[in-house]
């Protein structure tokens, strides 16, 4: 469970995050939507504890992450994320890039973690690219890659931010149903996106963030169709 | 003009020694390169680090090393240093010397290649549970040194180049050291000393394609 | 205060050997700079096919140390008895050196003036002349301004080299204390603090202008 009890961040004199309130429960899936420099992609950061918060909680399974005397690359583990950019690291092999991670932090065997990295990638549909370098890929395969990566620490929670968000348009439905299938096999999730068709379709409940806050929280049928707060409407009915 | 009988023959009796002599100024070029590396990567992390001190003794070594002479380097390890009842041997001096100046000339081109290496791929490190060091040895070094391998070769070159300079302290077993030694004794001076400008080139250039050859069976990304 | 035998005639003398360095530079400089200007002309005009001889000479001052370069420039000075004293020669020899060096960067300049640019101006009618004087120079320059600076300052350093024909540079009248005063490490940091104060302003201005005239901003 993911605990986020009245967050708040701020970059200089601009407040990100005024104040968030939220809980994830354990198999759900929650997709966060919202206009630009509305904070959601800031949350997930601050979740992972890449970015310090300024007030407020971030509790997972009990732990806090932001308190002084948690080990962050521990809970990391457990908490996966993606970004926009996929970051793939260009010098490594597609499937060194997933077994980096389960032999240097998990401390595994080359054999076992070679296992696990094969199995991820083939899971994500790049069983064929194994030797291959990701520069070599477009960006729906790297982006599909960052996925198994993240995958291959068996977390139980995956953060994806804005995922498909440089990818081309051609490319974006490989690792939307990429996404589908994880919420399909019970993976908790939090997915910061654009895509309001794949909202509605795999989302639990649909968050709606404006201005640092988060306006409205509802099932996606509610969200997408009955709206309450001004702002949600007016966004919904911009991106339509 | 030219009344001066060149004698190419007596001076090609002492090859074998010259070549003696080169070997030596190849270990003292890739030793001092093995140690700057190393160096070079520890004042990067310094550099790094966000620690004033740490940085500022960082920055110091790479402004200095980049801003007086290689020769200047060597005079301060085998003379300065007799102020601290230091004396160092020819050898040492000349390794320190050039060790300094590779240190610093390396750590300012891993500056530059980490400027092109976006802060995004240690994020990504750390998100999937490294150590801020463990990002940084497998993810960002490994990067830097190939986009800062092409400089790296370069200082290479110059450390081979540089060992030239230990015969001013007194250094006799490298190139120009037995070179020098020989010309002293028969005075040859332009036999000798083109025999060993034709083997400084062809080291330099063994080495520069040497590093091709390498960068090519290493970097396939 | 530390106690110290040095005096001010010291001082003077290891002025003097400052002014020595900064004379050979400057002449070197000057005269490697038109040297490397017209070998980068003649490299880039002709290509790297008919400029491969005089790629490959250049390249041999760039892969031999400037030691035995000085040598053996003393030695053939000597052997063809044009009676040059130990500056010229050493002024010559660090001209080829510097010139060695400058050709490169005058060719980097020159190539990175793009090609359409370069059309555009003979499309208007200019001559090759017009287009290299009004067009490629002014541009190149930028671009290669900073490596020169970067060159200006490394032959500045290796100017030291000079102290084995004899020149008393600012490396050599140090060492000439030091023997006489025995006291190195001061002699030396003097001698350092000198190299590093006409060094690391220049150095910084050069970093400033490449960043500043960066295409990439």
């Amino acid at each position: 469970m993911i605990e986020i009890e009245n967050v708040r961040k701020s970059f200089g004199e601009l407040e990100v995050l005024k104040g968030i309130n939220l809980t994830v429960d354990k198999g759900e899936v929650l997709t966060v939507i919202g206009g630009s420099g509305s904070g959601k992609s800031t949350l997930l950061t601050c979740i992972n504890g890449l970015e310090p918060i300024d007030a407020g909680r971030i509790v997972i399974d009990g732990t806090d992450v932001h308190a002084k005397s948690t080990n962050l690359n521990k809970l990391r583990q457990k908490v996966g994320i993606v970004f926009q950019q996929w970051n793939a690291f260009p010098h490594l092999t597609v499937l060194e890039n997933v077994m980096l991670a389960p032999r240097k932090v998990l401390g595994l065997s080359k054999a076992e973690a070679e296992a696990i990295a094969v199995r991820q990638l083939t899971h994500v549909g790049l069983a064929e690219k194994l030797s291959v370098y990701p520069n070599r890929m477009s960006g729906g395969q790297q982006q599909r890659m960052a996925i198994a990566r993240a995958l291959a620490m068996s977390p139980e929670y995956m953060l994806f931010d804005e995922v498909t968000s440089a990818l081309d348009p051609m490319l974006v439905g490989e690792v939307l149903d990429t996404l589908r299938m994880l919420a399909s096999e019970g993976m908790t999730m939090i997915c910061v996106t654009h895509e309001m068709k794949f909202a509605r379709e795999v989302s639990d409940r649909v968050a709606f963030f404006h201005q640092g806050v988060m306006a409205e929280i509802a099932p996606p049928e509610q969200l997408f169709d009955a709206p309450q707060h001004a702002e949600t409407k007016k966004f919904l009915a911009a991106t339509h | 003009m030219f009344s001066y009988t060149f004698q190419w023959k007596q001076a090609l009796k002492a090859l074998p020694q010259m070549l003696d002599g080169a070997l030596v100024t190849l270990q003292i070029a890739l030793l001092s390169m093995a140690i700057g590396l190393v160096i070079a990567i520890i004042l990067t992390l310094f550099r790094m680090s966000g620690n004033r001190i740490l940085s500022g003794f960082a920055t110091a070594w790479v402004e200095i090393a980049r801003n007086t002479p290689a020769l200047f380097q060597i005079y301060m390890a085998h003379f300065g240093l007799g102020s601290f009842g230091i004396h160092l041997s020819p050898f040492t001096s000349l390794l320190v010397g050039i060790v300094f100046n590779n240190a610093g000339y390396l750590a300012e081109n891993f500056r530059g290649a980490l400027k092109a290496i976006p802060d995004t791929q240690t994020r990504a490190g750390r998100s999937l549970g490294m150590s801020s060091l463990q990002a940084f040895r497998l993810i960002v070094m490994p990067q830097m040194l190939r986009i800062a391998f092409l400089p790296v070769t370069n200082q290479m070159v110059w450390a081979i180049l540089m060992t030239s300079l230990g015969v001013t302290v007194g250094m006799n077993t490298d190139l120009t050291g037995v070179t020098q030694d020989l010309n002293a004794r028969s005075f040859r001076t332009f036999e000798f000393f083109a025999i060993a400008a034709v083997i400084y080139y062809v080291i330099a250039k063994a080495v520069t394609l040497a590093a091709r050859a390498f960068a090519s069976r290493m970097f396939r990304y | 205060m530390i106690e110290t035998a040095l005096t001010w005639g010291d001082l003077a003398f290891l002025a003097k050997g400052a002014g020595m360095t900064l004379a050979v530079t400057a002449i070197s400089v000057a005269a490697g700079t038109v040297l490397g200007v017209i070998c980068g002309v003649i490299r880039f005009q002709l290509g790297p096919y008919w400029s491969a001889p005089l790629t490959f000479v250049l390249d041999v001052f760039r892969s031999v140390p400037l030691l035995i370069q000085l040598v053996l420039g003393n030695a053939f000075q000597s052997i063809a008895k044009l009676g040059w004293p130990p500056f010229t020669t050493s002024c010559v020899v660090l001209s080829l050196y510097t010139a060695a060096y400058c050709t490169e960067i005058v060719r980097g300049g020159m190539s990175s003036v793009p090609v359409t640019t370069r059309r555009a101006a003979r499309s208007l009618g200019m001559t090759w002349w017009q287009d290299m004087r009004y067009i490629v120079a002014p541009l190149a320059t930028r671009v290669s301004l900073p490596a020169w600076i970067g060159l200006a300052l490394s032959v500045m350093k290796d100017s030291a080299l000079v102290l084995w024909l004899g020149l008393i540079e600012l490396l050599r009248a140090s060492q000439i204390l030091v023997t006489r005063l025995q006291e190195p490490l001061l002699i030396l940091m003097i001698c350092g603090a000198i190299y590093f104060i006409i060094s690391f302003p220049i150095a910084r201005l050069g970093g400033y202008l490449e960043k500043r005239w960066s295409p990439n901003d």
